[in-house]
């Protein structure tokens, strides 16, 4: 079962999808259960990875699988490669462990065609597990789409008021990043093939060693920057995500801030950044620099903002910003407060999203000048969302704090120290507009009426926020759990991103030398 | 062989974590009062433990490490304590005065609703500001310095159907993470900069024993030392960061006592002297904190003037009282620093449990004749001492103590900083001019509130006038001891100039091997001719008995003789009074500078960036592919004529071109 156990976690929820169009569409319940079912197996599937000790050891790829797939002639050839290693790891554990909770939020919050909404959840999840566990360009962009095309519909079809405009300005948005993706993965397999290095498909180990001039590095780091860059959002390309993610309904949006977002800062990690290193450094101090204003500038737009979901949206905006700031460091601690502010970010405005869908079951309105003094009628709920607060504050012994901390003690430690100074500014304004927007929902007396006969959480609810309250403490106090499985892959990244660096410039030493001596 | 340590923050946390789960289901106030106040107990009864076999040891310096926290690359963090001289002192005061302060809760807190809630935070406080205090790196540290920022947001928004209580927890908490703004900036700093010389440590005890390897006065360990001290302006309440403290009177008073006089106010203080010697190297550091220490104690005084609350005067007392002891940090004197922070810690957790104690008794009168007075204003007050004279006696021997009256213990500390001030090798005249004159200050305003409270006519109303009662022995037994400890507890510190007796500084000693290395490597101490000079010493010493005496005789005159004085005053300077008594409109000129620019800019990055560049550029986009569209659209008018028509213009166009062309 090792063999192929890859597939069998990425394709069960395909599976469970063909299932879901079986059942009855008016049967609302089983379809909802079969579907948590669904997803508890392919959570159950992807368990053996993360006790896996093998990622202790290795960076390297774990649980490869490879079958030749299209090919045509010796003109275009791609193939099924797939694995794992200590950084898609967590990645992909988390999008099995967020699917359950996102599926079972909607149990009452959707009634409108069920099915259609179920089956597009499980397609979904097959696109982002795919995505993580790609190790052929060409594969991953399959994936990459198939994810866009099931996000799209939650958004236009079960979405808020303005669903229309959201879905379309999300798919605008990430339609025009994937086209030059797509463009700079054919420049690239063509490059490949001309130069007559070896190589396997779109395989991107192969990739790796390709020494692409520094001329077309930029070029394709910017068509896959940017890409990607949509997706984390970075500043300035972040305005589809406020709007996606109030117009969306509360499991697609957990999923889009869980998973969805991190397929931006993942692509960069696994493709842009070791696919053109030698781009890249000349690129950093922009990218340092956006992650920066993003930092703060969600930060002070989240302050002002009047409803809820969009201060979140606002929020992951400079959240992101240090997760992006952190793998810009290119240093272990940096590195690792990246990867793990992703799972973070996950845990974090997941939770803060399905708390806000609480909210919003309840009053059908997220603007916080609607609510006051709820701490009264709803002490869990109260206590819950405050512990979610201060992780998406970045208290001590939260996980919020490991991620930021790591994030910007890398980027001090690197080149970028004032970048990581002014990013630490963050922090300040982190308390600002959590803790304003805490206390106008939660404290205070109650004045609006229609508040009075709120309900305190239910049992479902309470279970869906205990397994994430448990890794707001598990990061926040043990992070090693996480980091000795990814140490070895960080590593490797580094040191390949470095040395490859070092090959590209002895390659292009002569020519300079020539240009120099021609001068 | 102190491998108990960790049972000292352990304790509270599951105390707390008890409460927190389980108190609403307790319902018991007997139960719930009970389990906090044993977890905080049994801490104190290991913190003795510890602190005796230290006080017999010869090896004063003992880590515990309990395990990894996060280790990446280069970086290690463990999760481990230390215990020193400093740090076994810290854990006495905030054990002890912890635990009294427990105690007292039990009786302040009867019958409210939030009773297990309140327990709760009252020991995760106690827990963190632990973690905090035997951390033995910084990042521990740092989970201790921001628990504390959270248990008093949690506590001071205890109130939270309050909208000032909420606006106030907000407000600390927010402040105090400017302040941890420095605290990280300055971890950054010194991580990277000990690492280039090859040492990548945030160990306490690496990084004094490596400390030398940076450059003594350079810049690199300037913006150290100030990234650090700017944290502690947050935490410690100096300017420019100390708007939050008065707020924070918002809380329950024992709270006050607790958090916002004994302990986490304190925290500034204790991250200093744990990283003296680093503070030590940078002269200019050393400066800015005398100063700034100094300019804290005056301004805060004067504030203390003009309020009528009980608490804030208290709460301004504090303010002025933690620029003392930034005042000895800043000079040097680490030692009379920490004794100074021990004694406050005792008179003033004795003052705000004194004042909870008044305030619990004018309550109960008032609700007694159904009357909604404010039971903190003083201006209702005087002539309690009758009623209420265990609290009275209390009061009156911390007020004594804070005003710096002989052999009282804040006599003590209180000459030893101010003698520093004077005397030390980084010391100063200005500062020493600005200490004395605020320690008259204090003696002041603390003898005016005593005078308001307890002594004089009675102004309650007169519905409740006869109603108020003495405070149940759960509050007065901790009074006791608190004001015991005031009277006495300086003899621990006794100058070298006065110790006719021969007992020696016991304090100095206990606490050399934490501050003597760097005291002796930077040149920080007395002068060799100043140290001898006796007659001197005890002359300042007379002097500013004096100047305390000027400052009780003061408040004498003012409130008890000549009780139309104030008014005459007030009456004849009316726009410096509204200007005491609204706090200098700081507050006011924060929002002004920073608050409200900052909202604005929010706004306008929104409503202006995002919505009309931003968007615009991208609804741009699609208005010229959708105006494209609609353009074309019209060739496709789904009409058979049109096309055919089209096709018939093509064909012309080219037949045309082939025959003319």
């Amino acid at each position: 079962m090792a063999d192929n156990l890859l597939s069998l976690m990425t394709f069960f929820p395909l599976l469970g999808m063909l299932l879901i169009l079986v059942i009855p569409r008016d049967n609302g319940s089983l379809l909802k259960s079969a579907t948590l079912v669904v997803t508890l197996i392919t959570f159950v599937l992807s368990l053996p990875l993360a006790f896996d000790d093998v990622f202790t050891v290795s960076g390297g790829m774990h649980y490869r699988e490879f079958h030749e797939w299209i090919s045509i002639g010796n003109f275009f050839q791609m193939n099924y490669n797939v694995g794992v290693d200590g950084i898609s790891l967590w990645l992909v554990m988390l999008t099995t462990f967020i699917m359950p909770i996102a599926v079972l939020s909607t149990w009452n919050a959707v009634d409108k065609n069920i099915k259609g909404f179920m089956a597009l959840l499980l397609l979904l999840e097959t696109g982002m597990l795919g995505a993580f566990i790609s190790l052929d360009l060409f594969l991953f962009y399959i994936f990459w789409e198939l994810m866009l095309i099931p996000m799209y519909f939650l958004i236009g079809i079960w979405g808020g008021k303005n669903r229309i405009y959201a879905a379309v300005k999300f798919f605008i948005y990430t339609a025009v990043g994937s086209l030059l993706m797509l463009v700079a993965i054919i420049f690239v397999y063509y490059y490949a093939v001309q130069s007559g290095a070896p190589i396997n498909g779109f395989g991107i180990q192969e990739f790796y060693r390709l020494a692409i001039p520094s001329g077309a590095q930029y070029w394709l780091f910017l068509a896959f920057g940017f890409s990607f860059a949509i997706k984390v959002p970075m500043f300035p390309l972040h305005t589809w995500l406020p709007d996606a993610h109030t117009e969306a309904p509360t499991a697609g949006s957990v999923i889009l801030a869980a998973v969805l977002l991190k397929m931006g800062t993942y692509g960069y990690v696994r493709f842009a950044m070791p696919l053109f290193p030698d781009a890249l450094q000349t690129f950093i101090p922009l990218l340092a620099f956006l992650s920066v204003v993003g930092i703060v500038y969600g930060s002070l737009v989240a302050m002002m903002q009047e409803d809820v979901k969009k201060l979140v949206a606002y929020s992951s905006v400079a959240h992101l910003g240090f997760v992006m700031l952190g793998i810009f460091a290119m240093n272990m601690q940096g590195l690792a407060g990246g990867m793990i502010q992703m799972i973070n970010h996950g845990i974090s405005t997941g939770a803060l999203l399905l708390i806000v869908g609480f909210i919003y079951e309840r009053r059908h309105t997220r603007l916080i000048s609607e609510f006051g003094g709820l701490a009264h009628k709803m002490p869990i709920f109260a206590t819950i969302f405050l512990i979610i607060t201060f992780s998406s504050i970045g208290l001590p012994g939260t996980n919020g704090f490991v991620g930021e901390f790591l994030a910007l003690m890398g980027a001090f430690e690197s080149g970028l120290r004032w970048y990581a100074v002014v990013a630490t500014t963050g922090v300040i304004f982190a308390a600002v507009y959590m803790l304003w927007m805490y206390q106008r929902v939660m404290f205070g007396k109650m004045t609006n009426p229609a508040n009075e006969n709120l309900k305190d959480l239910s049992a479902r609810e309470i279970v869906l926020m205990v397994p994430l309250l448990v890794f707001v403490f598990w990061i926040g106090v043990y992070p090693n759990t996480f980091f000795e499985k990814m140490n070895p892959a960080m590593e490797q990244l580094l040191n390949q991103m470095e040395s490859k660096v070092a090959v590209v410039e002895q390659v292009e030493q002569p020519v300079v030398a020539q240009m120099v001596e021609y001068k | 062989m102190y491998s108990n340590l960790w049972l000292i923050p352990f304790f509270p946390l599951v105390g707390s974590i008890i409460n927190g789960l389980f108190g609403k289901k307790i319902k018991n106030e007997k139960v719930i009062g009970g389990i906090a106040t044993i977890a905080i107990f049994l801490s104190f009864l290991v913190s003795c433990q510890n602190f005796f076999r230290l006080l017999g040891d010869t090896e004063k310096v003992h880590q515990q490490i309990l395990g990894s926290w996060m280790s990446i690359g280069i970086l290690n963090v463990e999760w481990g304590f230390l215990l020193d001289p400093l740090s076994a002192l810290m854990i006495m005061v905030v054990t002890g005065v912890g635990s009294l302060i427990h105690l007292y809760s039990i009786g302040y807190m009867h019958g409210e609703t939030g009773f297990y809630r309140f327990f709760s935070y009252l020991n995760l406080f106690c827990f963190s500001m632990l973690m905090l205090v035997l951390g033995n790196n910084a990042l521990v540290m740092f989970i201790g310095w921001e628990g504390v920022g959270l248990c008093s947001y949690l506590l001071i928004g205890y109130y939270f159907e309050k909208k000032s209580a909420g606006d106030a927890a907000k407000k600390a908490f927010v402040v105090n993470r400017i302040g941890d703004f420095g605290f990280l900036c300055g971890l950054f700093t010194l991580f990277w900069a000990l690492g280039s010389k090859g040492v990548w440590t945030l160990n306490f005890v690496e990084i004094s024993e490596n400390a030398h390897l940076l450059q003594s006065g350079g810049l690199l360990v300037t913006v150290v030392t100030l990234c650090f001290f700017l944290g502690a302006t947050g935490k410690s309440a100096q300017i420019p960061l100390y708007t939050w403290l008065p707020d924070a009177m918002e809380g329950p008073t024992p709270v006050s006592a607790l958090i916002h006089a004994a302990t986490m106010v304190t925290a500034g203080i204790y991250m200093i002297a744990r990283m003296n010697i680093l503070f030590a190297m940078s002269p200019t550091t050393m400066m800015v904190i005398a100063f700034v220490g100094a300019a804290t104690a005056l301004f805060a005084a004067s504030i203390g003037f003009a309020q009528n609350d009980i608490k804030r005067v208290l709460a301004y007392s504090t303010v002025s009282q933690l620029g003392f002891m930034f005042m000895a940090m800043g000079v040097g004197a680490f030692t009379a620093g920490i004794f100074h922070l021990m004694t406050h810690a005792f008179f003033k957790a004795c003052l705000f449990l004194g004042s909870g104690s008044v305030i619990h008794g004018m309550h109960h009168a008032y609700h007694h004749a159904h009357l909604h007075d404010d039971p903190q204003d003083m201006r209702n007050m005087g002539g309690l001492r009758k009623f209420m004279p265990i609290t009275w006696i209390t009061y009156l021997l911390s007020c004594l103590a804070i005003a710096g009256m002989p052999f009282f213990a804040g006599f003590f500390s209180k000459d030893e900083i101010l003698w520093w001030t004077f005397a030390s090798t980084r010391g100063s005249y200005l500062v020493w001019i600005i200490g004395t004159i605020a320690a008259c200050m204090t003696a002041f305003y603390m003898f005016r509130s005593l005078y308001m409270t307890f002594h004089g006519e009675q102004r309650t109303d007169v519905r409740a006038k006869d109603h108020i009662p003495e405070s149940p022995w759960v509050i007065t037994l901790p009074l006791i001891i608190l004001a015991g400890l005031a009277t006495i507890a300086g003899f621990i510190g006794i100058p070298h100039a006065i110790d006719v007796a021969h007992v020696g500084n016991g304090i100095a000693s206990f606490l050399d091997p934490v501050f003597g290395q760097a005291q002796q490597l930077h040149n920080i101490g007395i002068p060799e001719d100043l140290a001898h000079n006796v007659g001197l010493e005890i002359g300042l010493m007379c002097m500013s008995v004096v100047i305390g005496l000027i400052g009780i005789g003061g408040a004498y005159y003012m409130y008890m003789k000549k009780q139309e004085l104030p008014a005459k005053f007030t009456g004849a300077f009316p726009g410096l009074h509204k200007a005491v008594f609204n706090k200098w409109y700081i507050d006011e000129l924060y929002d002004f500078l920073f608050v409200n620019p900052c909202k604005k800019i929010g706004t306008f990055l929104w409503k202006g960036f995002d919505v009309c560049v931003v968007d615009g550029v991208v609804n741009g986009i699609g208005w010229v592919v959708k105006g494209l569209a609609s353009g074309l659209r019209y060739t496709q008018s789904g009409f058979l004529h049109n096309y055919a028509m089209i096709m018939v213009v093509g064909v012309v166009v080219i037949v045309g071109y082939y025959i003319f062309g």
